[in-house]
Order: structure tokens, then sequence, then C-alpha cells
């Protein structure tokens, strides 16, 4: 397994939240992944962003762990909840938080902080 | 068109009494809304539901006809 695929999936497994998307949350460069985000922070969710553009590589090895086509995606407790229509949509029906208490618990929005972590080097700010 | 062709594999995949609408979002042929009913998608979770949207477009995802895909399900129970 190469280091990249490593680095992905240890976001996943490690991180509460974990949200795969195009740009950062200090610079969102796509809609979708802007919707994602979005319904994720009013839920109050921790959140550990990767940006996916800096190498094609990221997105091909994400789509092979995870099986899904598209970008953003959004994990869980290391579980795929979906992209940004099921996580807007999970949003505004209220399902996102509960779904957010039942996985990392009724705290889960106490310091809920927001990371970014580069999968190309390790770095996470 | 891209859109027709979006709306064959759909249908395909979801055939009556389901119901699919395409919509071509930007005009520009790549950005696309699709709606789509179906008692496939009765006691599926969203995740499951959207995953069956996913399967029928592989083809265009993956050839990059769908620069960006929203999805709607929905179920017929």
């Amino acid at each position: 397994m190469s280091e990249l695929q490593d680095r992905i999936k240890d976001v996943i497994e490690n991180e509460p939240v974990a949200i795969f998307m195009k740009g950062t949350p200090q610079f969102v460069m796509c809609g979708n992944s802007d919707r994602a985000l979005r319904a994720l922070r009013e839920a109050g969710a921790p959140v550990t962003a990767v940006d996916i553009l800096p190498d094609p590589a990221i997105r091909a090895e994400l789509q092979e762990l995870s099986g899904w086509p598209t970008i953003p995606q959004v994990f869980v407790k290391g579980q795929l909840v979906g992209g940004a229509d099921i996580t807007e949509e999970l949003g505004e029906s209220g399902e996102l938080a509960t779904l957010l208490a039942e996985r990392l618990g009724e705290g889960y929005r106490d310091g809920a902080e927001e990371h970014v972590v580069d999968v190309l080097s390790g770095a996470r700010v | 068109m891209a859109t027709e062709r979006l709306e064959t594999l759909l249908r395909d995949a979801f055939p009556d009494p389901g119901t699919v609408d395409v919509e071509d979002r930007t005009g520009g042929g790549d950005h696309f809304q699709v709606t789509v009913t179906s008692p496939r998608f009765d006691g599926l979770s969203l995740l499951d539901q959207h995953r069956l949207v996913n399967e029928a477009l592989a083809e265009p995802l993956r050839d990059g006809t769908i620069h960006e895909l929203r999805i709607k399900t929905r179920g017929t129970a």
C-alpha cells in the first residue's frame, strides 16, 4: 500500500469527522464541497478537511478506498456518510446532528475545531 | 446530448413505476441535477439510494461527461 493511501486511510479511520473536498475550509473551490462543509458546520461538527486538488492521485486513492465516485466525501468515525446532497439533506432533517451524537457522543459540539490534513506530506494544521 | 444519455441510463436502471428527471443545471452539458423516484429505493438508506444512482451513471462519471452531479432520490413506499 502506498504512503498516500495510508495517510488517507488514517484520516478516514482516526478523525472524528473527515471531509475530502476541493479546496480547504478557508478557501473552498467548489459549490458542492461548500454545501457539505456548511451542513457540517451548522451541525456543530468537528471537521478535518483534506484538499484533493493538489494531486489527482489523492482522488484516485480515495475513490478506491470508499467506492464513491464524486467529491466531496464525508466520513464520520470511519464510515462514509455520503456526498454533498446526502450531507445537506441529513443536515436539514436534523439527522446529521443525531448521527454525530450517536457516533461521537452527545458532547461532540464542545470545543469542535477545524483541521486540515495535507495527505501528501502528512502535515496536520 | 449528455442529458439524454443520462436519462436513458437512469430509465434502464429505474424502470416504471419510477420517474427520472435530468436537468442540465448550467446549460453546459456537464453539471447535472438528477431526480429519481423508484420502488428500488424503498427501505434503503440515503447512502445506498445514491449508490444505486452512482452505479447507473458509472460510465459518464468515469469518462468525465459528468463534471458535477446532484442527486435527489425518493422511494415510492
